[in-house]
């Protein structure tokens, strides 16, 4: 249905912005004023040659009269009648409600915009479960403790017969374990309390729409491996969860540095390549003639049907701050703050220029062991006029079925919050998990 | 000689207890703490019944579960799993991988003697 209840509303505010009596335009257009004024209230239909000739008398182009915000409102109040349709507000009258009543119209079109908001909001912390890995962990430890103690109270109880030896056992174990179990439980609390401070720069910041974009999207763009020329733009603005400026600008130079890199490696030639050399790093840079920071990015893209094995990658800027995350399960990267300075990723930022390989396992329940690669090298074109700027790359398979490692194992942490190691030198906060005490 | 269980868990005091009650029960208890090479030591000790939780350091007990399923001398092999997330997603990704059963934490002693029983009758 056009809408031409609101086009009426538009007329009467152009009529009056031009000092025009409604009796003089109704004159100049051949009707009668009171006919006008049924269009002005939106009571009657509006369009073809009356609307041209309306628009010629106001000076101002037909399109003028036609569009306009209230387009915006309509399509919300439409969004708000189909997210409730129980309430039963009538499609028909709509527009209609939209252009006699403009005031209401924005309030509820307020209204239910703030709703979604706070839907997401919702959404954001009933899934901080599984995206604070602070937070799982922490409930893992408190669970843990709890299951301890549990069975070992239920044996004290049940057990008729418990020699002294295993009764003191049990207690000792007990007490220990409710001493831990307090400790997590205040530590716990006191995370909960600073979190909150993080949580309105952190929950929904750019970086995380960024990482939520590519997270639905495998790490893959699959028209960026197939067509030269792409309008990132478009494709960006079609994303919803991209909703900040920042979180689309980041996008953008992420999907731009994404389609050079796949014209450097067209897809093709790396599933031939990777059939040649395997993740041969160094092989596949010399294959292709660049450097292995473009090499790691690129099979970060790359879906793991071509790949083989699931490929890890984080990337930091030259003040360690994380500017890429891609991880992998067994391989915590934190939500926000700082990394374990153990990772090779950091050994590598302070030897530009030199790669660095490790094997590496994540401290702590649930963390895999992973062959790293990691090189820091200059954002861009060293000059003599300027310092480079390094940044670092650690790209990390994990070990394959039955794979020994040939090197030692370093232990490291996701961050020193949730890292159980209790004498590491580069510790800089206490752990909430009591492993850590 | 009883039958033969492997608890691999890496929470000491939970094996303590585990370990009590199934010995009590004429089990014969072996344990594991480490997540990367707990199938390679459960090919090697051929238990009748793996208790397994899922969050272990070094490799997952969905990962482990994976390959002992994907190996005909365990394939059929029982293993009831310990988790302490108890979401339906969770138990589903369990059933799929092969599970035998599934058991949130914490649970208590009497359940995990029921299951173990009914799993090696």
């Amino acid at each position: 249905m056009p809408q031409r209840q609101l086009t009426g509303s538009r007329i009467r505010e152009r009529r009056m912005i031009a000092g025009l009596r409604q009796a003089d335009l109704a004159r100049t257009v051949g009707i009668s004023a009171s006919y006008l004024n049924l269009i002005e209230h939106n009571r009657r239909r509006i369009g073809g040659k009356l609307l041209l000739s309306i628009a010629r008398a106001l000076k101002v182009e037909p399109s003028t009269l036609t569009e306009g915000a209230e387009a915006a409102l309509i399509a919300t109040l439409r969004e708000a009648r189909a997210a409730d349709p129980s309430a039963g507000a009538e499609p028909d009258a709509l527009e209609d409600f939209a252009g006699r009543f403009p005031g209401w119209a924005h309030l509820l079109e307020r209204r239910h915009r703030r709703v979604l908001e706070l839907e997401r909001t919702v959404e954001t912390l009933s899934d901080r479960l599984t995206h604070d890995p602070h937070l799982a962990a922490a409930l893992h430890e408190m669970i843990s403790t709890i299951t301890a103690i549990r069975s070992t109270a239920g044996i004290l109880a049940e057990t008729r017969e418990l020699e002294p030896e295993w009764r003191d056992r049990f207690h000792r174990n007990i007490n220990e374990d409710s001493g831990r179990l307090a400790r997590s439980a205040t530590a716990l609390v006191s995370y909960l309390d600073s979190a909150e401070d993080n949580e309105d720069a952190e929950n929904g910041s750019p970086q995380e729409e960024l990482d939520t974009f590519l997270g639905d999207h495998g790490y893959h763009m699959a028209v960026l491996e197939t067509q030269d020329s792409v309008d990132l733009d478009g494709l960006i603005q079609d994303q919803p969860v991209l909703q900040s400026a920042a979180a689309r600008a980041m996008a953008r130079a992420y999907l731009r540095r994404y389609a050079k890199d796949a014209r450097r490696m067209p897809l093709g030639q790396t599933v031939d390549a990777l059939a040649q050399h395997g993740l041969n790093l160094s092989a596949l840079a010399a294959h292709f003639g660049t450097d292995l920071a473009t090499v790691m990015r690129r099979l970060s893209e790359l879906p793991e049907s071509v790949t083989g094995r699931p490929v890890g990658l984080v990337i930091c800027d030259a003040s360690g701050t994380m500017t890429f995350r891609k991880a992998l399960d067994g391989f915590t990267l934190p939500r926000f703050g700082a990394a374990c300075p153990l990772w090779p990723l950091f050994r590598a930022l302070s030897r530009p220029m030199i790669p660095v390989t490790q094997v590496v396992q994540q401290a702590g329940r649930g963390g895999g062991v992973f062959r790293t690669f990691s090189v820091a090298q200059p954002m861009r074109a060293v000059r003599f006029d300027e310092p480079p700027l390094f940044e670092a790359y650690m790209l990390f398979l994990p070990l394959e079925t039955g794979e020994k490692p040939a090197t030692p194992v370093d232990e490291v942490g996701v961050s020193c919050r949730i890292c159980p190691r209790d004498a590491c030198p580069g510790r800089r906060e206490p752990s909430i998990l009591t492993d850590g005490f | 000689m009883g039958k033969h269980v492997l608890v691999i868990e890496d929470e000491p005091n939970i094996i303590e207890a585990i370990s009590f009650i199934l010995s009590r029960d004429g089990w014969d208890v072996d344990t594991h703490s480490n997540g990367h090479d707990a199938v390679q030591v459960v090919q090697a000790k051929s238990p009748d019944l793996v208790i397994l939780d899922v969050m272990l350091p070094g490799k997952s007990g969905y990962d482990i579960l994976t390959e002992l399923r994907g190996d005909a001398g365990t394939r059929d092999l029982p293993v009831l799993m310990l988790t302490a997330r108890g979401q339906s997603k969770d138990r589903e990704l369990a059933e799929k991988i092969g599970a035998s059963r599934f058991m949130t934490k914490p649970f208590s002693n009497a359940e995990v003697l029921e299951v173990v029983r009914q799993l090696v009758p």
